[in-house]
């Protein structure tokens, strides 16, 4: 686990890379939120405003455990450890991406560090029950850790996954993100229950639901859900409940948002109270965050340039890559 | 004089044999799916191997096919060879998202730096009355989506090279394997399937086309199922002063483009033979091929007898209609050698 500090640090990683996303995004587009035009192609999910879920719990994996991600995954890479240049050029397009240009920003693999994710609302909970069964056999003591949306937990695949992982006994967290929405549908109109942790007795393993979107909260619950896993004793499902500072997609007008459901949720910023607090415990002092605030933004301009400096892929190479060569 | 003494298998003995030599070499190999513990596979296609190897390794899963197949993807990028199996083709329907957008495509998606070296296995086929969800073929459709290996084979022997070949593949490989060829107690299954085959292991590589029988005036091009039927045709119109060559395509992806354009080369005729449907199918891509690299070899058009377009019935007599029979394969050829 990381020192507090460096949690926050992370967090601040995380939302500078997010906020410069939003405004790179709508570069060279017009109108505002054309999808076809701009440095970045396609479309954008950012993740401001649910670092502390990211955070909290990936503190506690090693580079060997797994992690698999939904369509808004920039947070849980960043904290994962994947590379933020080679990151950044693939969600670019360019050449010198993660994938070549091939994936893009819903589809980042970095198996360095055993991280992937999907652009498709619960498809990675299977791969991440998979993967607990891999290091189960190795006897690594590794886990896996798969991230979906609490819209995610009505799919099929969720509850599958769960009655797999508990009949296996496999090392492997079920983290739900609740941010409130499946893109428009509140949560009251999706689930049938109030908190998804409540679905984990189904299947005989703990479910532990976090108000607050308070990282240290999140930290501590992952750590007994991890080591628990890591100790043979099998599965464990959170649900964190967190809030999404931009739309569903970058362009989306919100207008399913009662009318200061944002401004509170800003209001309630988990960066700022994650700093008001390592501040008054005297963890971190102004110059400190000055600090951290200039070398985050350092290491994101760099990513950036990076991407931007990287050459365009060559249209030949769309044909590789389909197979694997022996 | 060969002194090898015949060791026939039936299909799904070879097959399970297959699997079995490749878990004793491979600690990473491992088995799971419905009912492919104990009772050995509905199809018994792993029979034996849960006395040989344990329950740690021959796994039975609930019915949950996009968790089991969907955990065949995490383990297989973390190291393990699964070999899954899902009981009928016609019940992927409920995992077709973890097959056809992750499974197919994340090695691409990763710039090829992700690899998912399994096996997925499936019964196919029809002739038993299993009606419209439990008889469709359907390999086309798994074919069609880029980044699958698609294996089918027509005898024992074959089956063991392939599925040897396919968990040793470091993609995706679909298996599938026809009902009626395997040798079942309980189901009709032609002998033609059950030939000798080695004790020793051996792999038949992909993207090799066997062609089952020299002929000169009629190539039928033809996989799984169909190659025993396509030969026992052959018989017929050999009668008639008809010699026809068969191809047994052996795998859809790769596809072996060098022997379909020489037989037709030889012959200039060609039928495909195909037991799925018709339309936007295997049929319809081979004679696209011979349209476009092989036109003018050709004496006659390209015909293609395979399930028309309907879901395949449950009465003997309207399923007897429906699937290519020998007799048809036998009066098509005719009509196009006239």
């Amino acid at each position: 686990m990381e020192s507090n500090v460096s949690m926050y640090r992370t967090m601040c990683l995380i939302r500078h890379y997010e906020d410069r996303m939003a405004e790179i995004y709508t570069e060279g587009k017009s109108p505002l939120f054309s999808i076809a035009a701009g440095p970045v192609p396609g479309e954008m999910h950012l993740a401001a405003g649910q670092e502390p879920v990211a955070v909290g719990v990936i503190t506690h994996l090693r580079p060997d455990d797994a992690v698999t991600a939904p369509h808004r995954p920039h947070h849980f890479a960043i904290a994962k450890g994947v590379d933020l240049r080679r990151m950044t050029a693939e969600i670019f397009g360019r050449s010198t991406g993660l994938s070549q240009g091939k994936g893009g920003h819903m589809h980042l693999f970095d198996p360095s560090v055993h991280f992937s994710c999907s652009g498709i609302v619960g498809a990675g909970f299977p791969p991440a029950v998979g993967a607990a069964l891999a290091f189960q056999r190795k006897g690594s003591g590794g886990v896996a850790v798969a991230f979906a949306g609490e819209g995610a937990a009505n799919q099929g695949t969720f509850h599958e996954s769960l009655n797999l992982a508990a009949l296996w006994k496999a090392p492997v967290i079920f983290v739900i993100e609740d941010n409130h929405y499946a893109i428009s549908v509140p949560k009251a109109q999706s689930t049938a229950v109030a908190d998804n942790s409540d679905r984990a007795r189904s299947y005989g393993i703990p479910g532990v639901s976090l108000a607050g979107n308070d990282v240290l909260a999140i930290s501590e619950a992952a750590a007994e859900a991890i080591a628990r896993a890591r100790e043979g004793q099998g599965p464990t499902l959170l649900e964190i409940e967190t809030t999404r500072f931009y739309g569903h997609f970058q362009g989306d007008a919100e207008a399913y948002l009662g009318a200061n459901e944002k401004a509170q949720w800003r209001q309630h910023d988990p960066i700022i109270h994650f700093r008001d607090y390592l501040l008054a415990h005297h963890m971190l002092s102004l110059e400190d965050d000055a600090a951290i605030q200039e070398e985050v933004a350092t290491v994101v301009e760099d990513a950036i340039a990076y991407a931007r400096q990287s050459p365009e892929p060559l249209p030949a190479d769309a044909l590789t890559d389909v197979f694997a060569e022996i | 004089m060969s002194t090898i003494t015949a060791r026939k298998l039936t299909m799904a003995r070879a097959i399970s044999e297959a699997i079995g030599q490749e878990m004793a070499r491979d600690p990473r190999v491992l088995v799971w799916g419905e009912d492919v513990g104990v009772y050995g596979g509905i199809f018994g296609a792993t029979q034996g191997l849960y006395q040989q190897f344990g329950g740690d390794r021959i796994m039975d899963t609930p019915i949950s096919e996009s968790a089991f197949i969907g955990a065949a993807i995490g383990a297989s990028a973390e190291g393990l060879r699964p070999v899954v199996e899902l009981m009928f083709v016609d019940f992927f329907g409920v995992a077709m998202d973890q097959i056809y957008n992750h499974l197919a495509k994340n090695h691409y998606m990763s710039g090829g730096s992700v690899r998912h070296p399994m096996v997925l296995m499936t019964a196919i086929g029809g002739g038993y009355s299993d009606a419209a969800q439990h008889s469709q073929t359907l390999y086309s459709l798994f074919a069609h989506v880029p980044g699958l290996k698609v294996v089918v084979p027509s005898n024992a022997y074959d089956a063991k090279g392939l599925m040897i070949s396919a968990i040793r593949d470091d993609n995706p490989v679909m298996y599938f394997f026809h009902k009626g060829l395997l040798g079942l107690g309980w189901m009709p299954s032609d002998d033609w399937a059950e030939v000798h085959v080695p004790e020793e292991s051996y792999e038949i590589p992909f993207g090799q086309a066997h062609v089952v029988a020299n002929g000169t005036d009629l190539s039928i091009i033809t996989i799984g199922a169909m190659v025993p039927k396509a030969m026992k045709a052959r018989d017929l119109l050999q009668r008639d002063g008809i010699a026809v060559e068969v191809i047994d395509l052996r795998t859809l992806v790769p596809l072996d483009k060098t022997t379909l354009l020489d037989t037709v080369k030889k012959t200039h005729r060609a039928l495909i033979v195909d037991e799925d449907y018709r339309s936007f199918g295997m049929s319809g891509e081979i004679a696209a091929i011979l349209a476009e690299e092989a036109l003018d070899y050709l004496e006659a058009p390209v015909r293609r007898l395979a399930l028309p377009d309907i879901p395949i019935p449950y009465s003997r007599v309207l399923e007897h209609a429906a699937i290519p029979s020998v007799e048809a394969i036998a009066h098509a050829a005719h009509a196009m050698m006239e």
